[in-house]
C-alpha cells in the first residue's frame, strides 16, 4: 500500500452528540466520508448542519461520540500531536502583541524550529499569500483581508499537508472574497495540499472545490457528495459557464432536499 | 471684523475690580507696612487692563501671553505686600485676588485653545496648563492662609512648607530611603511577584484554585491597622515589618487580577494553540500571560499606591527613629505641622513618580491593547 492510497481523512458512521441542559443535541450522525490526498473538499450547508463540528472533529478540537475517523491513518489526537494539519479559523485570531512575522513564527517556535529555519519559512509563506513587506506590521495595522491572509500564512508555515479552513472568508466583503478565492486556488495548485473548506456560499464552494459535501441539520448529516467536473485551472469567469451553473444548481437542490430552507 | 470676544471671566474680573474700589485700602489701616498708593494703583490698572484686553478680539497667543504676565505680576505684587501684615488683608485684597484668579483661568483657557503643529510647543502646553492650574491652587492657599491669618497649626501656607522642605532635605531623604527604598520597594516587588506566581499555580492546580482563592479573599479584608502592629511584633521595628505589611496589601490585587487575566484569552486563540499541540507551559507563556498583561499592569498600578499607604501607616506602630510614617506621627505630636505637610508633599510626589513609572512601562509593553494604540 503506497502512501498516496491512504485517505487523508476517513470517517465511517461518525456521530457526535452534545449533552446540553435541554437534552442531547445531535450535531453529527452517520457521516461517511473519504478525503483523498490533493482534494479540495468543501462542506456546505445551513448553520447547525455540523460542518464546522466535522472540521473540529478532524482537528481533534471535538471528540466524536460514535463511529470511527482517521486522519492520515491515525486517530485525530495522534494526528494533532504530530502536527499534521493547519487550521484557519473564521477570524484571523492573530496575536496583537506580535508582528505579522512573529505571528507566523508562533507555530514554528512551538514546534522547535531553529531561528534561521523560521526566517526562511516566514519569508516563503509571506510570499505565498502576497504579504511580503508587511512582516513588520502589527495585525491591527492591516485590513481584514490581509489579516486573514496572514492567518493562512501562519497555517502554512509548518508544512502540514492538510489545511482545514472554517469559513475563512465569511467576514469579508464579496470583492475581497473573490480575490482571496482566486489566490487560494493558486496556492493550492502550488503547494499540492489537501484542503477541507467550510463555507455557506454556493458559488464559493463550486468555484473552489474538487468535491462538494452538502450537509443538512438536525441531525447534522451528509445529504449529497458532488464530484466537480470543472478543470483544476479555474479563472474567475468560469463562474459564468453552464457547467459551473449546473453544479451550483445541484448543490442548491441538495440543500433543498435536506429541508434546510424550512423554518 | 469682530472686536469683542465673549468672556465671562473678563467681565466678572472687571466687575470685581470696581467692587474693590470702595473697600480700599488693600490692608487694614492698622497694618505696619501698608501698600503704597503707586502699588495699589498699579495692581488695579494691571487687572482692569487685563480684564478689558481679555474681552478684545486678540489672537489667542498674544492674549495668553499678555494675561500670563499681567495677571501674575499683579498677583505677585499683592502677595509680596502681605508679608509682615499677616491676617490684615481687607475685602478689596481678596476681591482683587479673585479677579486675578479669574483672569488666570481665562489665560489657561486661551492657552488650551491654541492648536499648534509643532510637537515641542504641544508638549510645552501640556506642562504649562496644569502648571498654571497647580500654581493657582498654591497661590489661593497662600493668600487665604496669610491674608486671613489662619493659624499655622490648622493650615500652614505653602511657602512655609516649601521653606521647611528646603531646610530639611537630609531628614526627608533619610525618611524616603527608609520607607520607600527599603520597605515599599521590597514589599512591592515581593508582594507582586508572589501574587503573580500564586495565580499561575492556582491556574494549574485545581485544589489551590478552590482552596486558596477564598483565603486570599480573606487576606484582602484584613484591616491594615490591625495587621501592622502584629507584623512589628513578628519582624521587629525596622523596615522588614513594614515590607511585610506591604506584601500583605499588594498580594491580593495581583492574585485576583492575574487570575482574571489568565482567562482573558479567547476560545479561538486557545484552540489555535491546541491545534499546534502546544504544551500547557507554551500556551501560558505565548498566549495567556501576554493576554493577561493589561490585567497585571492594572494590579501593578493599584499596588503602587497601596504599597506607599501601607508602609507609611505601618510605621505608626513602631519604627526606628526614621521613616515617613514615623516623622508624620512624631511631628504632629510636636505641633510641627509644616513638617507633616512636607512629608505629605514628598509622599505625594514619590507616589506620582512611582505610578508614572509603572504607567510608562505599561504603555511600552501593552502598546498593542486597544486602549493604548
Amino acid at each position: 500500500m503506497n502512501e498516496n492510497s491512504v485517505p487523508v481523512v476517513s470517517a465511517r458512521k461518525l456521530g457526535l452528540t452534545f449533552e446540553t441542559n435541554d437534552g442531547p443535541v445531535h450535531a453529527l450522525s452517520n457521516v461517511d466520508l473519504e478525503v483523498k490526498r490533493g482534494d479540495f473538499v468543501s462542506f456546505i450547508g445551513p448553520s447547525g448542519c455540523g460542518k464546522t463540528t466535522f472540521l473540529r472533529v478532524i482537528a481533534d478540537l471535538e471528540r466524536a461520540t460514535a463511529g470511527e475517523i482517521t486522519v492520515n491513518g491515525m486517530t485525530p489526537e495522534d494526528a494533532r500531536k504530530s502536527r499534521s494539519y493547519g487550521y484557519v479559523f473564521q477570524a484571523p485570531a492573530l496575536y496583537p502583541w506580535r508582528t505579522i512575522e512573529k505571528n507566523i513564527a508562533l507555530p514554528l517556535e512551538i514546534m522547535g524550529h531553529s531561528k534561521a529555519e523560521r526566517q526562511a519559512r516566514i519569508a516563503r509563506t509571506l510570499d505565498l499569500v502576497n504579504l511580503s513587506g508587511f512582516g513588520k506590521k502589527y495585525p491591527w495595522q492591516l485590513s481584514g483581508g490581509m489579516q486573514q491572509r496572514a492567518s493562512i500564512a501562519r497555517a502554512l508555515a509548518f508544512d502540514a499537508d492538510l489545511l482545514l479552513m472554517d469559513e475563512p472568508f465569511g467576514a469579508l466583503d464579496e470583492i475581497v472574497r473573490d480575490h482571496l478565492n482566486e489566490q487560494l486556488l493558486k496556492l493550492w495548485a502550488r503547494t499540492q495540499k489537501t484542503i477541507c473548506f467550510v463555507t455557506h456560499s454556493i458559488p464559493e464552494a463550486v468555484y473552489l472545490s474538487t468535491r462538494i459535501v452538502v450537509m443538512s441539520p438536525r441531525p447534522g448529516r451528509v445529504t449529497d457528495i458532488i464530484e466537480s467536473t470543472l478543470p483544476r485551472e479555474r479563472p474567475l469567469d468560469i463562474r459564468e459557464t453552464p457547467e459551473f451553473l449546473a453544479i451550483a444548481h445541484r448543490v442548491r437542490e441538495g440543500l433543498r432536499a435536506g429541508h434546510s430552507y424550512e423554518e | 471684523m469682530i472686536l469683542f470676544r465673549r468672556s465671562w471671566q473678563g467681565l466678572v474680573a472687571l466687575a470685581l475690580c470696581f467692587a474693590a474700589l470702595p473697600f480700599l485700602p488693600l490692608l487694614d489701616p492698622a497694618a505696619p507696612a501698608p501698600f503704597s498708593t503707586v502699588t495699589t494703583a498699579l495692581v488695579l490698572l494691571l487687572l482692569a487692563g487685563c480684564a478689558l484686553l481679555s474681552l478684545a478680539a486678540l489672537p489667542q497667543r498674544l492674549l495668553a501671553g499678555i494675561l500670563f504676565f499681567g495677571v501674575h505680576l499683579a498677583a505677585w505684587l499683592l502677595l509680596s505686600g502681605i508679608s509682615g501684615n499677616e491676617g490684615m488683608a481687607s475685602a478689596s485684597f481678596f476681591l482683587l485676588i479673585a479677579a486675578s484668579w479669574l483672569l488666570a483661568w481665562r489665560c489657561a483657557g486661551a492657552l488650551s485653545d491654541i492648536r499648534s503643529r509643532s510637537p515641542l510647543e504641544n508638549s510645552f502646553m501640556r506642562l504649562l496648563i496644569p502648571g498654571i492650574f497647580g500654581l493657582w491652587i498654591l497661590l489661593l492657599w497662600e493668600t487665604a492662609t496669610r491674608g486671613a491669618g489662619i493659624p499655622f497649626i490648622l493650615l500652614p501656607p505653602p511657602s512655609a512648607i516649601g521653606v521647611r522642605i528646603a531646610g530639611s532635605l537630609s531628614i526627608l531623604w533619610a525618611d524616603v530611603e527608609q520607607t520607600i527604598f527599603k520597605a515599599v520597594v521590597f514589599g512591592y516587588v515581593v508582594g507582586c511577584i508572589s501574587g503573580l506566581v500564586t495565580a499561575i499555580l492556582a491556574d494549574r492546580i485545581a485544589f489551590l484554585r478552590r482552596g486558596l482563592m477564598p483565603i486570599g479573599n480573606l487576606m484582602s479584608a484584613l484591616p491594615i491597622v490591625g495587621v501592622a502592629p502584629i507584623m512589628v511584633m513578628w519582624f521587629g521595628f525596622d523596615w522588614q515589618s513594614k515590607a511585610a505589611v506591604v506584601i500583605i496589601m499588594t498580594f491580593f490585587p495581583m492574585l485576583v487580577n492575574t487570575v482574571a487575566g489568565l482567562s482573558a484569552s479567547g476560545a479561538m486563540e486557545r484552540d489555535l494553540m491546541r491545534s499546534y499541540a502546544s504544551s500547557d507551559w507554551q500556551t501560558l507563556l505565548k498566549l495567556r500571560l501576554p493576554a493577561a498583561m493589561p490585567f497585571i499592569f492594572n494590579a501593578l498600578k493599584i499596588n503602587s499606591t497601596l504599597a506607599l499607604i501601607g508602609a507609611i501607616v505601618a510605621e505608626f506602630f513602631g519604627t526606628p527613629i526614621v521613616g515617613m510614617g514615623f516623622r508624620i506621627s512624631t511631628e504632629i505630636g510636636r505641633m510641627n505641622v509644616d513638617m507633616v505637610w512636607a512629608e505629605i508633599a514628598v509622599a505625594a510626589l514619590a507616589g506620582s513618580v512611582f505610578y508614572g513609572v509603572v504607567a510608562l512601562a505599561e504603555r511600552l509593553t501593552t502598546f498593542w491593547h486597544p486602549s493604548n494604540r
